[in-house]
């Protein structure tokens, strides 16, 4: 179907996005991967030295990065439950021809257009702040003493902040999925006397599966990377409580001018994200046969 | 679910739904309430919910002590400037592969795609050492740039995927009447595309405004974006709810707007094709 004519003329329509994202991504992924080989502050800068894997044996054996690692994963897997499961059931429920069905839906989407700055500062006071937050008025109205969310709980508050901006996206996606289930299946099962339950085990959740993972695989891409919001709450604390990958890094380049740690540290963060990248692209190339 | 209900049942789950949904969307709502109080009344125990002395004095405030407008036009600059700029880029190149797909075109999308998957942190070192260098730390140029690199990716993705639905018959005639590369884009595809492009565009606007990684770390003051604005209320001296409320409903609200009308294709740009 292409002639040679226009092949040539693709090639040249095409190049100077692929020019421009392979200097954005191998450029600065190989000079981090040649720093982290390096040891080089930004408070010595003439003392360069190559030290070659030590950085990263300092960065494994440094009980802040084990603490950051352990943060990432509860983070991100406790934010994968909560919004997968609510998603699951928030998605069922918009899904139904109630009054209103497309009101409900904008609001329900709303929180993953608020920025992330905005999302955590409103709750870290508006809702959480243990004096005049809304949460301590309604702990103290049901005879509860309120909780001190962001010194006892700093983990769960960032949970719950994050969990709440992904929500929304989990809900969509998968009502989006669930819209696409053909009214004849339907009919049929209902001919054929099925439960709610069995209804949902055998025809629905089969049928968003591969919606489920698909929203699974984006988030974990998107969590691994949560930043402003701990940026603008816990800066990582009390002690370390709240630091994760990305957050460990950003305080060790910008904040302790180490260079080499710091991109030791990124490089890490890099093969941790590919682990998850690989099995998303997965999919996400199946689909493109199709 | 498919079997008949009751009244009853159907009222209930009606009460349901909108209590779920009331519940999720109550921060925004209770932000917006909020930035309409004093700041004595934002921090009243019992909570006012709607009987206070509603004022207009902290929109102002936010403009006067921090100069707001000019966060939010660096916002809107960047948002928009740096998406236009890359559609210049994406739609050539997404219409190379859409139309005339080589060999390789699905790596290389698959390629593209995977940058959109490393992780901000793997590149932060060297971008922010180069743009020191460069002088394009707290620059519109430089956090423009990062913000297109971004967004390139899913801008092709999404122009790709528009532009795979529309018929190539059409494509082909205008070819066989004679009609040059040029015209072809400018005449025929442009005109089918636009839509595609709207939403494409849309979308990419949406995520650049709400970026928060890049924006609060190449930025300070001058080329700051409404992210780092209400960063700024992190660290905040004496009462400011009523403030942050209402410089928060300023950095949301035209967002939340284009969000709406957005619903479907972001879906669509969001797992790249995997969900419609």
């Amino acid at each position: 179907m292409a002639t040679q004519q226009t092949t040539t003329a693709g090639r040249a329509l095409v190049a100077p996005s692929v020019i421009l994202l392979f200097i954005w991504m191998i450029v600065p992924l190989v000079m981090t991967l040649y720093f982290s080989l390096l040891h080089y502050s930004l408070l010595d800068p003439e003392n360069v030295s190559f030290i070659g894997l030590a950085n990263y044996t300092s960065f494994l054996s440094d009980p802040n990065f084990l603490a950051a690692l352990y943060n990432t994963l509860v983070l991100v897997v406790s934010v994968l439950i909560i919004s997968v499961c609510g998603g699951i059931l928030v998605a069922l429920l918009m899904d139904q021809p109630v009054f209103g069905q497309n009101v409900l839906r904008l609001m329900v989407i709303a929180p993953f257009f608020v920025m992330p700055t905005v999302s955590a500062l409103v709750w870290k006071n508006l809702l959480m702040n243990p004096d005049s937050g809304l949460f301590a008025w309604i702990a103290k109205s049901l005879g509860f003493s309120p909780v001190v969310w962001f010194t006892n709980w700093p983990m769960l508050s960032i949970i719950i902040i994050v969990s709440w901006e992904w929500l929304p996206f989990a809900s969509l996606i998968l009502l989006t999925a669930l819209q696409s289930l053909d009214e004849e299946q339907k009919e049929a099962a209902s001919l054929d006397g099925a439960g709610p339950i069995s209804y949902f085990g055998y025809i629905v959740l089969p049928h968003i599966a591969r919606a489920i993972t698909v929203v699974i695989l984006i988030e974990t891409i998107f969590l691994l990377s949560v930043f402003a919001e701990i940026y603008v709450t816990t800066s990582g604390g009390p002690g370390v409580a709240t630091t994760n990958i990305p957050f460990l890094v950003y305080k060790q380049a910008l904040l302790d001018f180490d260079v080499g740690g710091a991109s030791a540290g990124g490089i890490i963060a890099v093969i941790l994200a590919n682990v998850v990248a690989i099995f998303l692209m997965r999919i996400i190339g199946r689909n493109l046969e199709g | 679910m498919a079997m008949k209900k009751s009244t009853s049942e159907r009222i209930g789950v009606t009460v349901l739904a909108w209590v779920v949904a009331f519940l999720i969307f109550f921060p925004i709502l209770w932000t917006f309430i909020t930035s309409f109080k004093s700041e004595l009344d934002a921090i009243a125990m019992p909570p006012k919910f709607l009987f206070f002395h509603w004022t207009l004095e902290n929109y102002f405030e936010v403009q006067s002590r921090s100069n707001y407008l000019r966060f939010a036009s660096n916002s809107i600059i960047l948002s928009v400037g740096a998406n236009i700029i890359g559609l210049l880029f994406a739609v050539p190149a997404a219409w190379s592969m859409a139309f005339a797909p080589g060999k390789r075109t699905k790596d290389l999308l698959m390629w593209m795609l995977s940058t959109k998957m490393m992780p901000a942190v793997g590149v932060l070192v060297p971008i922010y050492l180069i743009f020191r260098n460069l002088h394009l730390l707290d620059n519109l140029i430089g956090i423009g740039i990062v913000l297109l690199l971004l967004n390139l990716p899913l801008l092709i993705w999404m122009l790709y995927t528009y532009f795979k639905e529309i018929p190539v018959d059409i494509l082909e005639a205008a070819r066989m009447d004679g009609a040059s590369l040029l015209n072809e884009i400018v005449y025929v595809l442009t005109p089918m595309a636009v839509p595609g492009i709207a939403s494409t565009m849309l979308l990419a606007i949406i995520l650049s405004w709400n970026e928060a990684f890049w924006t609060l770390n190449l930025t300070t003051s001058n080329a700051a974006p409404l992210t780092q604005f209400i960063a700024s209320y992190s660290a905040p001296e004496g009462f400011f709810w009523a403030k942050l409320s209402a410089a928060s409903t300023l950095a949301i609200a035209p967002i939340l707007i284009l969000g709406w009308f957005s619903q479907k294709q972001l879906v669509r740009g969001l797992t790249f094709g995997a969900v419609k």
